[in-house]
């Protein structure tokens, strides 16, 4: 079971009250972009066996949408933060860092 | 004008609690900053209570503020009164980003009372409700079984639940079932 806490409205979430929303902080390519960037960002993802950082909807609640860092295998949540940011804060990113020595952040995904 | 009736005229089920339909309610959303003062004074000028904290309501009576997201209020005040409170706070707020709509008929209300009262929401919903996580005007949206519903407890062994009309019917078998005798589970200390 996987329970989130929306940092919209501090609500401890199970996974049935919230929409997965994928990915997160994907690079949105616009009209002018190459085939190649926009069938990226379109199609491609990882699909990490660990680290993963998520867009979620707190749906059966606040409605509001969020961040959420987790490990795919574990189910560990390293934290929650307010989908205005556009990319781990850094006590998100220490948190993942002590479990998983050597994960760094990726920007421009 | 028709005469307007609720979604289970007042049906009732005694079991392990008692489950009420409660009627007509007067339900009106209200969206906007909770910072602005005019959203703050338009809701508990026509609601009568403090404005609620995150994650709680304020209720007396059939008057109340339930807070519903970092944008959205519940305001509960008699059916009666939907309309002239929707004119006023609308009044209230003209020139404030905001929106006021009475939903009054698009919801239903039930009262869930007894001492096992913890117990049946927990069997259909999804939140912690042992005593020490949730209490007396703590207020929570979530979901019953497959539907959404949104719940408040009133008194030590009392909720109000209320969800979308449409699903009055469900919502009322489901908690008739998790309220049917020799269901019980005694897993929260009686009357806590
Ligand atoms: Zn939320």
């Amino acid at each position: 079971m996987l329970l989130l806490t929306c940092p919209c409205c501090g609500a401890e979430a199970d996974e049935t009250e919230l929409q997965p929303g994928g990915a997160a902080h994907l690079t949105r390519v616009g009209p002018g972009a190459p085939d190649e960037a926009f069938e990226s960002y379109l199609f491609h993802r990882e699909n990490p066996r660990g680290v993963h950082i998520e867009r979620w909807r707190h749906a059966h609640g606040c409605g509001k949408w969020f961040h959420a860092a987790r490990c795919t295998r574990t189910l560990e949540v390293f934290g929650t933060y307010p989908a205005q940011i556009t990319a781990p804060p850094q006590p998100i990113r220490d948190a993942i860092a002590a479990k998983h020595p050597g994960w760094a952040w990726k920007e421009g995904k | 004008m028709s005469d307007p009736v609720s979604a289970l005229n007042g049906a009732a089920y005694d079991g392990v609690v008692r489950v009420e339909e409660l009627g007509l309610r007067g339900m009106i959303t209200l969206r906007g900053d909770h910072a602005s003062v005019a959203v703050k004074n338009a809701a508990t000028g026509v609601a009568g209570v403090d404005f609620p904290d995150a994650l709680a309501c304020d209720t007396v009576g059939e008057r109340g503020l339930a807070w519903m997201s970092p944008d959205e209020l519940l305001v509960l005040v008699p059916y009666a009164e939907a309309d002239r409170a929707v004119a006023a706070m609308q009044a209230e707020l003209a020139g404030t980003h905001s929106l006021v709509v009475n939903v009054s008929d698009a919801r239903a209300m039930f009262r869930i009372s007894g001492p096992a009262a913890r117990e049946v929401l927990a069997k259909l919903c999804p939140v912690d409700l042992s005593p020490g996580a949730f209490g007396p005007g703590d207020f929570r949206r979530t979901r019953a079984a497959q539907v959404p519903v949104a719940f408040w407890m009133q008194a030590d062994d009392a909720f109000a639940l209320i969800c979308f009309r449409s699903v009055a019917g469900y919502v009322f078998d489901l908690l008739k079932t998790a309220a049917r005798p020799g269901g019980e589970i005694g897993y929260f200390p009686a009357g806590a």
